[in-house]
Parts: structure tokens; sequence; C-alpha cells
């Protein structure tokens, strides 16, 4: 209902008869037999043991997606890529397939360059623009789940045996990985012998020599 | 020693700094003594600062500040493409072009090249010098 409009201030233009018409409570008044309902006060809340010191607001929580891992436009499935870090820093390897982590999917080949199925980060990666060939290639068996590692369970040690270190399982490769190896290679190795020189090229490290200049080399 | 190559209308020259760093460009006309104006078949006529040019060998038939299509012409008669890419100057730029765009594996592949190259002249030298011997 729109309010009462005003001649002056403190003078109503409607008068408290035509006010109380215009409000309507004496319809829904009728409506419910008589008297306004009267809304029902929700049972007051038990008073809490402890109130905190300071009023702080509670953190709303985060509603930001993480994006998939933004993939470098140079990197292409059968991209020859030079890996920069660990075990087998200065390898050049051949690139496979993102994983759903964000990881790269490589391999050596294992025959070529000793280089197993491993995961790799881009970050620790330059990409060259040599391609090879992977449309023979099968990868879809290939996931983070098969790269995780085996729980061990641990067997409780006694006093004696605390100090006896060479008591460890050596990890051994299962035979369906080392199979799963040799399958993958075969495809892509036949790929690589078609090109001159891409075998040996694959099966050296790369290194800098004096004189090269990182910056101005094209890859 | 006497200098050998001079400026003058005609003098074709190779842009050693700025915007238009590894051009030729032939002068065209003289501005002052620290200034020429410059021009090639595929730019704007421009001035330029002496410092900026270094002197080629090669130099053209052509009046002061000539019409592009005169300038196209001379340079075409004189055919200043091919001297400039036969004269040993010319041929070291092309090299060393070639060998900035190369790929990690053609630098491989050069690699093995050279090593190729170095045994077999390792081999005829042992031929000559049991030959000699």
């Amino acid at each position: 209902m729109a309010p009462p409009s005003k001649l002056s201030l403190g003078i109503k233009r409607a008068s408290r008869s035509h006010t109380y018409h215009r409000r309507g409570l004496w319809a829904i008044k009728a409506k419910h037999g008589g008297a306004f309902p009267k809304a029902e006060k929700p049972a007051a809340a038990a008073e809490p043991k402890f109130y905190p010191a300071d009023d702080v607001k509670p953190r709303a929580p985060s509603t930001r997606k993480a994006n998939p891992t933004k993939l470098r436009s140079s990197i292409t499935p059968g991209t020859v890529l030079i890996l920069l870090a660990g075990r087998f820093m200065g390898k050049r390897v051949v690139f496979l397939k993102q994983l759903k982590s964000g990881l790269l999917l490589i391999t050596g080949p294992f025959k070529i360059n000793g280089v197993p199925i491993r995961r790799v980060n881009q970050a620790y990666v330059i990409a060259t623009s040599t391609k090879v060939d992977i449309s023979g290639v099968k990868v879809d068996k290939f996931d983070d789940k098969y790269f995780a590692r085996d729980k061990k369970t641990k067997a409780k040690k006694t006093e004696g045996e605390l100090f006896e270190t060479d008591k460890e399982a050596t990890k051994n490769l299962p035979d369906f990985k080392k199979d799963d190896q040799k399958a993958l290679d075969a495809e892509l190795i036949k790929a690589i012998e078609a090109v001159p020189d891409l075998k040996t090229y694959l099966g050296a490290r790369f290194s800098l020599r004096d004189g090269d200049k990182p910056h101005e080399m094209t890859f | 020693m006497p200098f050998k190559r001079f400026v003058e209308i005609g003098r074709v020259a190779l842009v050693n700094y700025g915007k238009d760093y590894g051009r030729l460009v032939v002068i065209v006309d003289v501005v002052d003594q620290n200034r020429a104006l410059i021009d090639a078949p595929d730019m704007v006529r421009c001035q330029i600062n002496f410092k900026r040019l270094s002197l080629t060998d090669i130099k053209i038939d052509i009046k002061r500040v000539p019409k592009k299509t005169t300038l196209i012409k001379a340079m075409e008669d004189a055919d200043v493409k091919n001297k400039w890419e036969n004269s040993s100057w010319g041929k070291k730029l092309i090299v060393q072009k070639r060998r900035a765009l190369l790929n990690d594996f053609d630098r491989f592949k050069v690699m093995l090249a050279r090593i190729k190259r170095g045994g077999a002249i390792r081999q005829e030298l042992a031929k000559l010098k049991k030959a000699a011997a």
C-alpha cells in the first residue's frame, strides 16, 4: 500500500478512519475470524556456553576452481624434449601425452637411451622443434594411477632387527610394467628408425659447450 | 695504405646498427658531414648517420636521389645481389644467418658431419704420410 501523502509537515492527507480502511488490517482480521494472526515465536535458542573474545566473521569458502595445467604450445605429442633435471638430466626423450595431473608422459624409448615410461613436469623440460610420428603408439592405458607408489606394510622390528639396515627388500619392477615398456617402444622405435640419425640423436645427452648462448639458440 | 671505399652517391653499404640492422642499402645523397640519405628497393628512403653504415666494395651508377624504379633498375644492371652473395663478406653473413636458425637436431647432425669429415681427412693424411715415408 502506498504511504499516505502529506499536505504539510505533520498533516496527512487521509484521516485516521480513512487510513485504517486503506491499510486493510480489517480484511486480514475478518479472514482469520476477528483477530490478527499472531506468528509463533521460534523457541529461544539455549545460551551458548562459550562466547569467543573477538567478533570474527567466519571465512567464506573459496569458490575458486583450479584450471587444468596449460600445455606449452611448443609441446605436442611426438615432440622430442630435453630433460633439464633429475636422474636423466640432458637426455632427449619423446613426449607422449599430458596426464590429468598436468605432468607429461614421456619415454626414452628405453632401448635407445635408458629412460623408461615416466612422468615429468613441464617446467623442467626444453621442447625442441623435432617431432616423431607417434600415430601408431597406444598410450591410453597410462594415467596417474599407473605411477602411484605401492603401499608398504611395515613389519614390526624387534630390538635386534632395528639396527639391521640391509634387510630392506630391493624394489623389483613388476613384469607387467616391463612388458608395457616393450609394447609401447616397439611402434615408437620403428618410427624413429625411419628418420636418419634420429636414433643416435636420442641416445646422446644434451650439454652446453663453450660459446653456446642458450638464449640465442633455437631448439 | 690509402682508402679504397669512399662515401659517394651509389655506394652500397650495410646498416650495422638500429632498426634496419643487416640491410643492404645504397647511398643516394649526402645530407651533411655526418648523415647520408639512403635507399633500398624494399624500404622508404631515409637519412642515416654514417656511423651506422659499413661501406662495401660495391658501387652502382646512379644520379643524385634517383626515383625508386631507376634505383631498382640500376641495382639490377650492376647485379648487386649476386656480387654481394658471392663476396666473402656476404657469404659469411649468409652462413651466420643459417647457423642461427639451426634446430637442436640440426646442430647434432652438423656435429656428426664434422666428425665424419675430420675422420676422412685424417685417413687421407695418414695415407699420404705412409706414401711419403
